[in-house]
């Protein structure tokens, strides 16, 4: 392999690491509040890539108006789904909640197909991210390139709420102790509603990215990434933010590493992601950045 | 300032008060005492609405209270140090203390109450950026009240401040709460440790199985006969 391709490939990897980060951690901070999978987080992301879609198709918005409305009318849907499908559950056991989880998740699917039809959609890319750079012998897309740098900035941002605000320090006072939380005066559902509404946020800006590299559309779209960001979370130890980028990175460049080694293995790309999880769950069944949970499960 | 009325706590089946009466006076230490399972965590969780009572009234300065969130009741001043110290293990000693600050807005006022903290507990300031599950276990118990100091409470609600500590952090303890008292605080005292708890008590109860069965002046509790013999040790 030429060092042009190898480039070329960890160029790739990188970004479609920064997708598989960014979506982790929307799966990794619910978790770490609610302790629950969040399986419609999949959906949530496919809803953000329709919503940016109908945006600029139907009501003619340009880009950025469609992108910036999705990322928010997204965060509302997530703070809605946590409202209607989780919040009546909490002190129910967790099997229940985790049910209402898959619930919510195929419910979301089904409306889709009826809402936007399964034939798939064809996402409409504006010039500007269309464009191919070339850095000496290397051309890659400009997505390509955006994709991780915003991905940092997100990160960035994301670390600032949750390290150096008063609402980040909440979260993390209720992800460990609800009543404790409670006593210091913190309204426990807005900072739940908070987390999912900020995991939201961030899958609808993976979505839109992802619409950008892969611009096709349909309602079961989030059901296989879906279950990849997953992974990604529980691979960097599920409940913890940096794990999630870890996982994401580590997922993302697999992927790509394999397809490039050989053609042959492209058609494996999926399994790896699976294989990579069984590997994990057996030699360190917390993640690689997870505590050992005797703390509060 | 504080008046429980037939205030009734059940979990599930379970009876655990059974229509109690209590009163906190203004400026005074009053102590609830009792065996295990007696049902005093249970009284201290439904004032702060954790538990949900399941009759009764609570009363704080004339407006019912009952059942209402938790957080109305840390923004009416009503501050409760939870037994077994709760801190946040993940969190270190500075964020705890301003998260007992979490609904004051007054920035001035919240680091003249940091500093007062760390003037009672020097301890915590030589340990500000220790993550608060590596402190030792009176450590812990230091930072819990300090971190309802931080709420600034009008009534200070604990329960088993000395729980698992050595004789000489109790005293420390005991030491600070009466220092905290002078300062006019009201506070609401749950012990295992009943002789300390008399000692500093203006007033004290003894509940049994949900129920009030004996109250006085904390002296007088002191040297009643079956106070003795039930929670002192001691036998005539
Ligand atoms: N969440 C709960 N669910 C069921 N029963 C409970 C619950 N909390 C307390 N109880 C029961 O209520 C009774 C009173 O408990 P409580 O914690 O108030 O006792 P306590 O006086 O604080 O005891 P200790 O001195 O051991 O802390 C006990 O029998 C206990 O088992
Ligand atoms: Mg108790």
């Amino acid at each position: 392999m030429s060092f042009q391709t190898f480039l070329q490939h960890l160029v790739n990897g990188i970004s479609l690491g920064s997708l598989y980060a960014l979506l982790a951690i929307g799966y990794t901070m619910v978790y770490g509040i609610l302790r629950l999978i969040n399986f419609a987080h999949g959906d949530i992301f496919m809803l953000a890539t329709y919503i940016a879609f109908y945006s600029i198709t139907t009501f003619l918005l340009p880009w950025w108006a469609a992108f910036l409305i999705a990322i928010i009318l997204t965060a509302l849907l997530g703070i809605l789904l946590e409202r209607a499908a989780y919040r009546p559950l909490r002190n129910s056991p967790r099997i229940s909640i985790m049910i209402s989880a898959i619930g919510a998740s195929f419910l979301i699917e089904n409306l889709a197909i009826v809402f936007f039809g399964g034939r798939p959609k064809a996402f409409p890319i504006a010039p500007i991210f269309s464009k191919i750079v070339r850095i000496g012998d290397v051309s890659i897309s400009i997505v390509t390139i955006i994709i991780p740098i915003i991905t940092v900035i997100a990160l960035v941002i994301l670390n600032f709420i949750v390290n150096k605000t008063k609402t980040g320090m909440a979260m993390r006072a209720v992800s460990k102790d609800y009543d404790a939380a409670k006593l210091m005066g913190i309204n426990i559902n807005h900072i739940i509603s908070f987390t999912f509404g900020t995991g939201s946020a961030l899958a609808a800006i993976g979505g839109i990215m992802w619409a950008l590299k892969y611009p096709q559309l349909i309602p079961l779209m989030g059901v296989m990434p879906g279950l990849k960001f997953f992974i990604a979370a529980v691979i960097g130890g599920i409940g913890n933010i940096k794990g999630a980028v870890l996982g994401g990175f580590i997922l993302g460049l697999g992927e790509i590493a394999i397809v490039a080694s050989s053609p042959a293995l492209s058609g494996y790309r999926d399994a790896f992601a699976f294989i990579l999880l069984i590997i994990i769950l057996l030699v360190k069944p917390t993640g690689l950045l997870g505590q050992n949970s005797a703390e509060k499960v | 300032m504080l008046t429980i009325n037939n205030l009734s706590v059940h979990y599930g089946g379970i009876h655990a008060l059974k229509g109690i009466n209590l009163e906190v006076p203004q400026n005074k230490i009053v102590t609830l005492i009792g065996a295990n399972g007696a049902g005093k965590s249970s009284t201290l969780k439904s004032i702060m609405g954790l538990a949900k009572a399941s009759g009764g009234s609570i009363k704080f300065n004339g407006e019912d209270i009952v059942n209402k969130p938790t957080t109305n009741m840390v923004s009416k001043g009503l501050v409760l140090v939870p037994e077994g110290r709760r801190v946040f293990s993940n969190l270190t000693v500075e964020e705890n203390l301003f998260l007992g600050a979490y609904l004051r807005k007054n920035k001035e006022e919240i680091t003249k109450d940091l500093n007062w903290v760390y003037e009672l507990f020097p301890r915590l300031k030589e340990r500000v950026w220790q993550k608060a599950g590596t402190l030792s276990g009176g450590e812990q118990q230091m930072l819990a009240v300090g971190r309802a100091l931080m709420s600034k409470p009008k009534l200070l609600m604990m329960d088993e401040p000395s729980l698992g500590l050595a004789p000489l952090i109790v005293k420390d303890i005991f030491g600070i709460i009466k220092e905290i008292h002078r300062n006019g605080m009201t506070i609401l005292l749950i012990e295992q440790n009943a002789k300390a708890a008399l000692e500093v008590a203006d007033y004290g109860y003894v509940l049994e199985t949900g129920s009030i069965t004996l109250e006085g002046p904390g002296k007088e509790l002191m040297v009643n006969d079956e106070v003795q013999k039930a929670y002192l040790g001691e036998h005539k």
